[in-house]
């Protein structure tokens, strides 16, 4: 019966370190960035670098002068957050509205409850979500040259709108479905109009491909939310591959559900965690006010993290009976 | 002076007397405050008609006519001017908004043409929905409504098929809500004219 | 008179009824989208409270320990009503604007929290002076409140312009904003009294 072997010092460090896992998350999300600032041109990377350099100076302020603590900015998760946020932007939006998200994405998203680790909400998603309630048209205005994959199907619309282009998710909750001559192929590679890193469905992808092989995130989370999101999307008579590729769903499943603090610990808690994450999606993309739901999906079932942890607890080892809940 | 015990007459007792000069008040305060309550809200009524109809020498509210338009009440108050029909203010709401109910008051030339409207109640989310009552009015693009026939004019956002007004941004729900009450209103108008025809 | 001054005072800082006693969050939430609505929101409640005070301590030896509650609100809810019947008659805009919040003062916590912890125990006096600090404490809170709440979201302070409306941030003037307004405000409360 040798189950469990415990053995005397030393051991061998397998190298592994919180920044190392920041650092590979941010190595991922370099391909959808490539693709972000080649479908958008410059504003891409501007907004970019002022996101990432006001998330590290809101996270340095804090740290420095009201925590009283060593430095933390070399740890790598403010400058993830900083990208995320700005994946979640478009890339016209005005720099001090970038700022404010930064600072609140930092500020009130990770640093009000303690810093990296104790908070319950995806920073970067809190600070997007702040944006789009705050500045509902600026954040919902998307540049009008990128040629976008549906162009031929609304050229009317496109026209009509002609100062603000739309994305896709926009034209199927305006109730239009004449989406048949989407062209797939412009979706999946970034010819299309949205936020700056929900373009790229291809890069995302091979993002997922590095964090998976690196073993800096598993699968479970990833595949159970776009399951779902499919399954519910064929469900409620949508095109489940429209879906996916459209809107924020694979820059949600890939780098932002996936976020270790925010996400339960257990596997089969995650599963349900990704599940859950697709099903609220569609339910707000089809029945809800906002064209889409991936970010508020998010956040919803991050709140949830904590009791589905506590539900979803491995038995200690040896123990007969799972303990009760109290 | 002892605190009085905790006995069955005694709480009956207290408690009676509490609630009879509690009553008295609120009755005598009723009393007083019920016809300004009432002239407040007749004077609001006339207000918001004086506001959007075209000028007239009548009493609109007495010669008001109601109807019904998708199961909800429309008031038409006609103006006159002489006896003769310039236009009419017409009250009508809409469940449709962001946040339900909209009522709005609306003025028509003779012939249909929209004089101006005054948004009654609204629950829409602030900053988006609420502009209505300014959006509609502003010049720019083909915002306002003002001066604009639904006849002659599609009363629908730019975004559908055909509308040739445009809604506020971030807030088409709203603005669909708003035109929509507002092609009710000029429909009752109309109903209105026809019934005053025979 | 060093009593009386301390009885005042202390509703409005030691035991302000928003900032450390977390009382009226239904009201102080609700009605905080500007500072003018904070403000007579505070108002409101403040003359309920003072009017209530005043007549529970009248009659606290009238009233039976085991019907006091009842008692209590059977008062607070006619001084409510009489205020809600007022703001009907002579002040339609506060109407409009506070609407619901009105009559929803008779189950502010603060007015029956008030009777029971000090009108029914203290004298006439005392009592008034106590409603009166936990009215302005109240108020003062909520005026802050709405302020920040106002500026932020619109650029404007009791209507007047500091900044143009589009650089205001629209969630503060929305539920979440309250939320967040009242944690860092209770935040920063918290920090000065601890260095005080």
């Amino acid at each position: 019966m040798n189950k469990l072997t415990i053995s005397l010092s030393p051991h061998i460090h397998s190298g592994g370190s919180i920044s190392r896992c920041m650092w590979n998350v941010v190595i991922a999300m370099m391909p959808a960035l490539a693709v972000a600032i080649w479908t958008f041109g410059l504003p891409a990377l501007q907004v970019t670098l002022i996101s990432v350099a006001a998330c590290l100076a809101t996270e340095w302020a804090v740290t420095r002068y009201m925590f009283h603590r060593p430095c933390t900015l070399a740890n790598g998760s403010a400058l993830i957050t900083g990208i995320l946020l700005a994946f979640n932007l478009p890339s016209i939006l005005p720099w001090w509205m970038v700022i404010i998200g930064a600072i609140v994405a930092i500020g009130i998203g990770k640093m009000s409850f303690g810093g990296l680790g104790c908070n319950i909400w995806n920073p970067a998603l809190v600070g997007r979500v702040f944006l789009l309630i705050s500045f509902p048209a600026a954040m919902t205005t998307w540049p009008s040259g990128v040629q976008s994959a549906f162009d031929g199907a609304t050229g009317s619309s496109q026209q009509a709108n002609a100062s603000t282009g739309a994305t896709l998710l926009t034209h199927l909750n305006g109730g239009d479905t004449s989406m048949a001559d989407y062209n797939f192929l412009d979706m999946a590679i970034g010819n299309m109009n949205g936020s700056l890193g929900e373009v790229g469905g291809i890069a995302i992808l091979i993002g997922l491909a590095y964090l998976l092989l690196t073993r800096t995130v598993t699968w479970h989370i990833p595949v159970s939310m776009l399951g779902s999101a499919a399954l519910f999307s064929w469900a409620f008579g949508g095109n489940p591959l429209l879906d996916l590729f459209a809107g924020g769903l694979l820059l949600g499943a890939v780098f932002m559900a996936t976020d270790y603090v925010t996400s339960p610990m257990t596997r089969s808690g995650q599963l349900l965690f990704g599940f859950m994450i697709g099903f609220i999606t569609i339910i707000i993309r089809r029945f809800g006010a906002y064209p889409e739901g991936v970010s508020f999906a998010i956040l919803l079932m991050n709140s949830f993290v904590p009791l589905i942890n506590k539900y979803m607890r491995p038995s200690v080892f040896g123990e007969k009976e799972r303990r009760s809940l109290s | 002076m002892k605190k009085l015990e905790s006995t069955l007459p005694n709480m009956i007792l207290s408690l009676g007397i509490i609630t009879v000069i509690a009553g008295a008040l609120l009755g005598w305060m009723y009393s007083i405050t019920k016809e300004p309550i009432e002239q407040q809200a007749q004077a609001q009524q006339q207000a918001a008609i004086a506001e959007v109809a075209p000028k007239f020498d009548n009493d609109p509210e007495a010669e008001k006519w109601e109807t019904e338009i998708g199961g909800l009440p429309f008031t038409v108050y006609p103006a006159r001017e002489n006896g003769k029909l310039v236009g009419a203010a017409v009250k009508g709401e809409t469940m449709n908004g962001f946040a339900g109910e909209i009522v709005v008051m609306c003025g028509f030339e003779a012939d249909g043409t929209v004089k101006d409207y005054r948004v009654l109640r609204q629950a829409e989310t602030p900053g988006l929905g609420t502009k209505m009552e300014m959006w509609f009015r502003d010049p720019a693009g083909a915002r306002s409504v003002i001066g604009k026939n639904p006849d002659a004019t599609s009363f629908y956002v730019t975004k559908d098929a055909g509308g040739e007004i445009d809604g506020i941004t971030a807030a088409t729900i709203s603005s669909r809500a708003f035109l929509e009450t507002l092609r009710n209103a000029f429909q009752a108008y109309k109903d209105f004219e026809k019934n005053q025809g025979k | 008179m060093k009593n009386y001054w301390k009885t005042l005072y202390n509703g409005i800082v030691p035991g302000n009824p928003v900032f450390v006693l977390l009382l009226g969050m239904c009201a102080t939430l609700g009605t905080t989208s500007s500072a003018y609505n904070g403000l007579m929101m505070g108002v409101a409640t403040a003359a309920v409270l003072v009017c209530s005070n005043v007549v529970i301590s009248l009659i606290k030896n009238l009233v039976p320990d085991k019907v006091r509650i009842p008692a209590f609100i059977v008062v607070i809810a006619s001084f409510v009503t009489v205020l809600q019947l007022v703001v009907n008659a002579w002040l339609p805009s506060l109407n409009a604007s506070l609407g619901i919040f009105i009559p929803l003062i008779v189950v502010n916590c603060i007015l029956l929290g008030r009777a029971e912890a000090f009108a029914s125990k203290n004298g006439i006096f005392d009592s008034f002076l106590d409603g009166l600090g936990t009215g302005l404490g109240f108020t003062f809170a909520l005026v802050l409140l709405g302020g920040v709440r106002e500026i932020l979201g619109t650029g404007m302070i009791f209507g007047a312009k500091i900044f143009p409306e589009d650089y205001g941030m629209l969630l503060f003037v929305l539920a979440p904003g309250a939320f967040i307004a009242l944690g860092y405000l209770i935040a920063i409360v918290n920090k000065i009294r601890k260095t005080c």
